[in-house]
This record gives structure tokens, sequence and C-alpha cells, in this order.
């Protein structure tokens, strides 16, 4: 058990090898490799137009790439290439062993359909056939992620930005996934809506073990929940590290610029 | 035939041959929508240009027809139709289900059970299920293709949620064959059963949606439910006030401006079966017809 443990934890969960993509001439993402390992936490910053969000797209396989490729390990232990796999492969792998965060909720969430059914619709796709139980499930989530069980049979169209974004983290989770991929997902809350995410988030992430991609051009989200940062410029990553020595020790000067143009407390 | 201006059946034969295709493919792969070319008809959408384009491939000069329309023979919908064959086609029409080889249907399955020399050729309105879900039909087909009917229980969960039982009526979704989801256009939840290894064909036609699915004889479809909200087919608890029959399903007839209703059954042909064979309802007029001559005597 150990040993499977270890086993566990000691190769990487996400493997990107020399990972391109261009749009005709313009290259929005240019030899990006790296491993993320089960349980952490990886950011990806840098300026709009970086190639952040693209590179997002690339690993969770919604984007085909020019060159290079992403591999995945399995549940069954098996890493395999993602471009390889079948649609129906992706898609399953996408409703259960992976999230994906929207940095608009609206995207992520049906907001025609209630709360419940939001959470509990990843559930019935993987066959769960008892109302009673999706239902529990449902409520058991809502109240982790601090969102009022009395609201479970509202739509999120009546829910303020935050819940949503909030029922959007409970709807990506409730099948239990490996690895989340976040773009953005603090952007457009206000700052207390902000902390108290980013509170739940680190919570969630640190009980789960999950391994997350979180994109972000927000410095302090970075500082707060990955223990990895990756600064990206023109489609390149210019630098990589452990989070405090990228952010408080920087190398390149776009990342000491980066830094300096946090405003103090 | 009556207006040799016309080819038999209103259809020139390319485009029933092309209606022909779609439907052994349709029967090949039970419950999967096919798109077919789907023509202009002499009747506004909405009217069973669908059906019409199936029934006018199948029929044959030896078929004999029969039209309903909510279950009923005589309403305009289902005359319209009814003449519309007997005048391109010359073929025998009847109001009986049981002598009729090809029966053409909106939003109703017969009550007397059909057996194997029937076809039965049902009106579309919507043939995607998914569709009040999910708006993009790329998106609908692909999950089809690979079979994510997760969505379809989302619209279940909503009706318990909000009403505590399955509140779907009409229109309730099946799977065919252990595989396809599959809108059994807008006929009542009470038919869904009637569906099941049913000894007819079963076609589909959708005429504006240009889509054709059908169900072969003897094919499994099941209602979807939950496990803790099985389905259940609904009946107004009230025996029919013609005919007494206590298992058809009721239409509901407002019958003055003070609240007064009956209930009578909506399969018209089954109900008159039913009055003809000695069966009489609390507000049946058999008993005055009875003693009609009486009441000339005197």
């Amino acid at each position: 058990m150990a040993d499977q443990d270890l086993l566990e934890t000691d190769q990487p969960l996400l493997v990107a090898e020399s990972l391109s993509k261009s749009y005709g001439r313009i290259a929005a993402c240019r030899e990006v490799s790296f491993s993320l390992y089960p349980g952490e936490v990886l950011a990806i910053v840098g300026e709009s137009g970086s190639g952040k969000s693209t590179l997002l797209q690339l690993l969770s396989g919604q984007l085909a790439a020019s060159g290079g490729q992403v591999a995945y390990r399995m549940r069954d232990g098996v890493t395999r290439d993602l471009a390889a796999l079948g649609e129906a492969e992706r898609r399953l792998l996408f409703r259960t062993d992976w999230g994906f965060v929207h940095q608009d909720p609206a995207q992520g969430l049906r907001m025609a359909v209630s709360a419940g059914a939001n959470v509990g619709e990843r559930l019935m796709a993987v066959g769960w056939n008892h109302y009673g139980r999706i239902r529990e499930t449902a409520s058991d989530w809502l109240t982790r992620v601090e969102i009022d069980v009395a609201r479970i049979d509202d739509a999120p169209r009546t829910y303020s930005g935050g819940m949503r974004q909030r029922l959007q983290i409970a709807r990506n989770l409730v099948t239990g996934p490996r690895l989340v991929f976040m773009d953005e997902p603090t952007g457009g809350l206000d700052v207390s809506v902000q902390a108290r995410l980013l509170d739940l988030l680190r919570n969630l992430v640190a009980e789960l073990q999950l391994a997350v991609v979180i994109v972000t051009h927000d410095l302090a989200v970075a500082r707060l929940l990955s223990h990895r940062v990756m600064v990206m410029k023109g489609g390149r990553v210019i630098e990589t590290g452990l989070t405090d020595q990228v952010l408080d020790d920087p190398r390149e000067p776009y990342t000491q610029l980066l830094v300096s143009s946090i405003l103090p407390p | 035939m009556n207006a040799p201006a016309y080819n038999f059946a209103y259809l020139d034969e390319q485009t029933k041959r092309m209606i022909r295709r779609a439907i052994l493919k349709a029967i090949a792969i039970p419950g999967y929508q096919v798109p077919f070319a789907s023509r202009e008809m002499p009747m506004p959408y909405g009217w069973g240009t669908g059906g019409v384009q199936v029934t006018a491939a199948i029929l044959g000069p030896q078929d004999v027809l029969k039209v309903i329309d909510q279950g009923s023979d005589d309403t305009t919908n289902a005359i319209s139709i009814r003449k519309f064959f007997a005048k391109t086609a010359g073929v025998a029409t009847t109001t009986s289900t049981d002598e009729a080889t090809v029966i053409q249907t909106r939003h109703r399955i017969p009550e007397t059970s059909l057996h194997e020399n029937q076809v039965l050729v049902y009106q579309v309105p919507i043939p995607e299920p998914l569709r009040f879900l999910e708006p993009r039909e790329t998106e609908t087909r692909r999950m089809h293709a690979l079979a994510e009917y997760g969505l379809m229980h989302v619209k279940l969960y909503e009706d318990i949620a909000r009403f505590g039982h399955i509140a779907t009526a009409y229109a309730y979704p099946v799977k065919v064959n252990a595989r396809y989801v599959m809108d059994p256009s807008p006929t009542p939840k009470f038919d869904n059963p009637k569906m099941d290894n049913c000894p007819a064909l079963q076609l589909f036609g959708a005429g504006r949606e240009k889509r054709i699915y059908a169900i072969p004889p003897y094919t499994q479809v099941v209602s979807l439910d939950f496990e803790d909200h099985p389905f259940e087919p609904y009946r107004f608890n009230a025996p029919c006030a013609l005919c007494a029959a206590e298992n058809s399903y009721l239409d509901e007839i407002v019958t003055d401006d003070k609240g007064s209703r009956m209930f009578v059954c909506s399969d018209t042909d089954y109900c008159e079966g039913r009055q003809a064979a000695g069966h009489h309802g609390a507000l049946s007029a058999a008993p005055y017809k009875d003693k009609a001559p009486e009441t000339s005597n005197g």
C-alpha cells in the first residue's frame, strides 16, 4: 500500500513536451515543457497575449497543438498521449478526472437549470441514477463551497458573481478529479470576494490533494495558491521555479518588472 | 386512380426512393435520427409534413390507410390527410385500427394493440430530445454519437426538484434498443409502454426538421427515470363518460361555461367500438338512440 502511494506521487501526472501552437506566422506558444506532479499547484503568470490561455487550452486538449505533445497519467496508471485519445475518452476524462474552472462562470455552468442539477450533471453523466443520492451529494458540495443549501433549487442566474464561481468549483470537484485547470478564477470579482474564494480554493486543493494548473495575471493569486510559478512572455516560458523564489528573487528583467509593478499595500 | 395528374401518392418516384433509403437506414439504427431532404408539401409545417412524406414513401396500392390526430379520426388534420391520400393514391381508407395497414398519427398511439402487418407513422414537430437543454445541433449530434445522455437526466432532475415528481407528461424521453435516446414525438407518456416490444413497425417523420427515425418491430424501448422515482404512465382516474373504459387515455371536454366537463376516450375508434359492443358510460347518448323509435310513435 505504501509502495502504491509512493508510486502515486513519484510519477508526473501531466507532462508537456516542447508544446507549440502557431496561428499562421503568429506563434502563440513556443516550446513549452514541464511536468506536473500529483497534488502540485502550478501557476502560469504573464501579461495579456503572452500565451497563458492558449497553453491552458493545449494542456486540456481543447486545442490541437502545432508541435509537441501532452501526456497524462490515467487512473489506471498508464501515461497516454492526449492527442492519441479518442474523442469519447477525452470527453470522459474531462467530465470525470479533470475539472475546468472558467473565468466567466456562465461558460462553465448551465445558467437556466438549478444549482443542484448543475452539480449533479457530472454524476448523472457517469451513470448515477438515484435522485436522492444525487441531491444529497449536491447539498454536501454546496455546503463545502459555502453556499446555503436552501438555495439548491435556484438557478445560478439568481446568484451573485462570487456564488456562481463557487458553484462552478463545486460542479467541477463533485466527481473527485485529480487535475483541475483554472483560467483566471478570481477575475471579475471584487477584492473581498476574491480573498474568500482564494481561501476556499486553498483549503479544497490541500484537502483533496488536487493537482492544479492555474492561469492568472494576478501575482497575489499565484503567491497564495501555487507551489511553482511559470512566467510567460511572447509565447515562451522565460522563468520557472518555486513560487517564493520567483516572486521574491526574480532573475529575468521582465519578471522583475512584473513583481515590482505590484502596488505596495 | 382518381387524379392521374399526380404520381401515385403525390411524391415523384425519385423522392420516394430517397425517403425509403432514409427509412431503411433509420430501421437499421433504431432511434437514430437520419437526415433527409424533406420536400415542400401542399400543407403547412406543423400539419404533419414529415409524417405525410413517410406515408407517401411506404404506401402501396393495396394498403389501407387510417389517419388519427390526438387519437381522433374526425378532426380537420386527420380528415385532410386521409382525403389527400384517397385522392392522390386512391388507396382505401378506414377508421378501424384493426383493418388499417398504415396508420399515420399525431400525438397518440391507438388503444387497440397493433399487429405485425401494420406500420405506425408519427408526425414529429421537434425530433431532438436534447434540444431544449442544448441548443447547438453540432453538440447534440456529438452527444448522441458518444451516448452522453447525462443531460437528459438533468431535465428529469429539474422536474423532481421543482414539482416533487417527474412532471414531464408528454414527449417523455425513451432509450431505444439500449443505445439512442429518442423523443417519442408529443405522445402522452401514457403511450410510452406501448412502444416497447411493439409488433408493428414505428416510423417517425419530422418535415420541418428534416429527420426520420424508426423503431423496428419487437425492439426494447425504455422510458428514462431514476431508481427512486420510477417511470409512471399518467392517466386521469375516471372511466370514459361514453364507453366506461377504465384503461384508455382520456380527453377532458369542457361542456359549458359553469365548469362542467366530461372525460372521454381520446381514441375515437376504440370508444365507438366499445359502445357498439354494448358498453355505456355515464353520459352516453346511446340509450336515447334506442328509445328514438318509441318517441316518434308517440
